[in-house]
């Protein structure tokens, strides 16, 4: 393995940059819109209901907060959150949402749930219509301009959720790496990366605070686990292992960005990239399987260029 | 833009089914001219009453002059826009499934009577039986939107099964009558015995609750955010919302039928 002091690379703002591929994957999305009688109470509900939820190498679903949203922009006209959530297919999104909107959003005091993604019906998932069953025969519906929303009873009123929510073929897996001369410094540079990222509409950072301390490879030693710790990527390991990185090198950061397109991935990352580079920050790479996880290659240099 | 000029001084009621879009379109004005038209029981050309001209290139049928006395104007369209300046007779917009029409004067009974989808505005006052089922059927309107933004006679909405009505002032009574679901919101007073043999439903009363039937029961006061949509959704028709306000009363019934239907009405 070429070492990142070996590779090919350019600088670009005082930064090495490892002229590299982040390797996505196509993958399933959608957007749900969370509300609730105030920002708190929404909050709450997204946050719960996008958690455990940062890889679909141990999660059903990779899901995250999108952006607040205010009342203007909201169906019901109240404080909502946008989520998005991803999968490998249609039929294990809409498992995902179904029981994560179940357990998190409709036991959530005062929420709602609505689609925020046009409908295809050829590509559409079933949320509400499937959690209708609760209302064990008092559930109503009220149709109006084509959408279906139900209205389950519950204790502190109801629980109104739109029935269909339309899905797009999204990318997964876009990411850079930040190699930083200390944890701290290392962190500074993700958090900016990660706030930089976050401006970009149709994408989120599924992983605890936009930020992966775990990088992955694919496959084990042991024969049960898809993936395990890169440890060409561990500073603890640099001693007794193929490491990637320099001597200088404590600590290293990635952030992981799912969205609806390509485009908005390259966008996200590129953001990530501009806000990282700064004092502490060694190099700044990508995490890619050398084309054996996904057909979505994101070169660095072409979000510079 | 086709504009159709009616230009009878006929007593007798003239049903128009014929002027719809769906029947309009690729035809020339002389043939348009002579689609059907009942004068009475007698059967006529649509040129006998209306002078035509424009041209049928964007699906779009102007109607000018009062037309109260005819019926059946845009009947079971399917597609495009019917606007017509002045009044207009008796089963407006009955059956349609698509398009929309505007009327800026006002109509009178059966408008949109078992209409199954599209939109239907009415700027002035409408009859009775608006949305309703036809005697003898059990289903009225399956779909589409009615606003009004004058006064309604009674049984609006009857045996309605889904849809929405809005009536921007006074309601007659028996309003929503035998309604299986669907939502009648009202802005105005309303009549007596309102959702009468109503299954499922809502009715939604902007105003002071009315006098409602005993069979109707006290459930709760909240604040059901899906009115919000409907209140969205009429906000596109300019209709009266400025006393929307929360929380509502629900009152479920008709206890006498099997009860799932809803009134909202201010607490």
């Amino acid at each position: 393995m070429i070492s990142n002091s070996e590779a090919p690379s350019f600088i670009f703002q005082g930064v090495k940059i490892i002229d590299t591929f982040a390797e996505a994957f196509p993958i399933t999305g959608t957007r749900v819109i969370v509300t609730a009688v105030s920002k708190e109470w929404a909050f709450i509900a997204a946050n719960t209901a996008t958690g455990h939820a940062s890889s679909v190498i141990g999660c059903d679903t990779e899901a995250g907060i999108e952006r607040e949203l205010s009342p203007e922009e909201t169906p019901d006209g109240r404080p909502g959150f946008s989520l998005l959530f991803f999968a490998f297919s249609k039929d294990s999104l809409q498992k995902a949402i179904v029981a994560r909107v179940g357990q998190s959003i409709l036991t959530c005091p005062t929420t709602a749930c609505y689609n925020g993604v046009a409908i295809d019906p050829l590509r559409s998932i079933q949320i509400g219509g499937m959690l209708r069953f609760f209302g064990d025969g008092y559930q109503t519906s009220k149709l109006l301009d084509g959408k279906r929303y139900w209205r389950i009873p519950v204790m502190d009123g109801e629980f109104v959720c739109e029935d269909k929510f339309g899905t797009v073929k999204g990318v997964a897996g876009g990411n850079i790496l930040i190699l930083g001369t200390t944890q701290n410094l290392a962190l500074q540079a993700a958090s900016r990366g990660v706030a930089a990222a976050r401006k970009v509409p149709d994408v989120i950072l599924p992983f605890p605070g936009g930020v992966v301390r775990s990088g992955s490879k694919v496959g084990s030693k042991y024969k049960k686990l898809k993936a395990s710790t890169n440890e060409a990527y561990c500073p603890t390991l640099r001693a007794i292992s193929n490491s990637q990185l320099d001597a200088n090198v404590s600590a290293v950061y990635e952030i992981v960005i799912d969205g609806f397109s390509r485009e908005a991935v390259e966008a996200a990352m590129k953001n990530a990239l501009f806000a990282a580079c700064g004092e502490g920050v060694e190099c700044i790479s990508a995490g890619n399987y050398g084309g054996k996880l996904g057909p979505v290659h994101i070169r660095l240099s072409s979000l510079i260029s | 833009m086709i504009r159709l000029s009616y230009v009878s001084n006929s007593k007798v009621p003239l049903e128009a089914e014929s002027i719809k879009p769906d029947l309009f379109i690729g035809k020339s004005n002389s043939e348009i001219s002579k689609l059907p038209v009942f004068d009475g029981n007698r059967k006529c050309e649509l040129g006998q009453f209306f002078s035509i001209s424009g041209t049928m290139d964007d699906d779009f049928i102007l109607i000018e002059n009062d037309c109260a006395n005819v019926k059946l104007i845009g009947s079971k369209m399917t597609r495009g826009k019917i606007e017509v300046l002045g009044n207009v007779g008796m089963h407006l917009g009955a059956g349609i499934s698509g398009g929309s029409i505007v009327v800026r004067g006002s109509a009178t009974d059966w408008v949109g009577a078992e209409m199954k989808g599209g939109t239907i505005e009415i700027l002035g006052d409408a009859g009775h039986l608006i949305g309703a089922a036809y005697r003898g059927a059990s289903v009225g309107m399956r779909g589409g939107n009615i606003i009004v933004h004058g006064n309604c006679g009674n049984e609006v909405g009857s045996h309605m099964r889904r849809g929405l009505i809005a009536i921007g002032k006074n309601v007659g009574d028996f309003v929503g009558m035998g309604m299986i679901a669907g939502t009648i919101i009202t802005a105005g007073s309303v009549g007596i015995r309102a959702g009468a043999e109503m299954k499922r439903g809502t009715l939604v009363f902007l105003t002071e609750k009315p006098a409602l039937l005993p069979t109707f029961r006290f459930s709760c006061n909240y604040d059901p955010s899906f009115l919000t949509i409907y209140f969205n959704k009429l906000k596109q028709f300019n209709f009266p919302l400025s006393t929307v306000n929360s929380p509502w009363s629900r009152y479920c019934g008709d206890l006498i039928s099997i009860g799932l239907g809803e009134i909202l009405c201010k607490a």
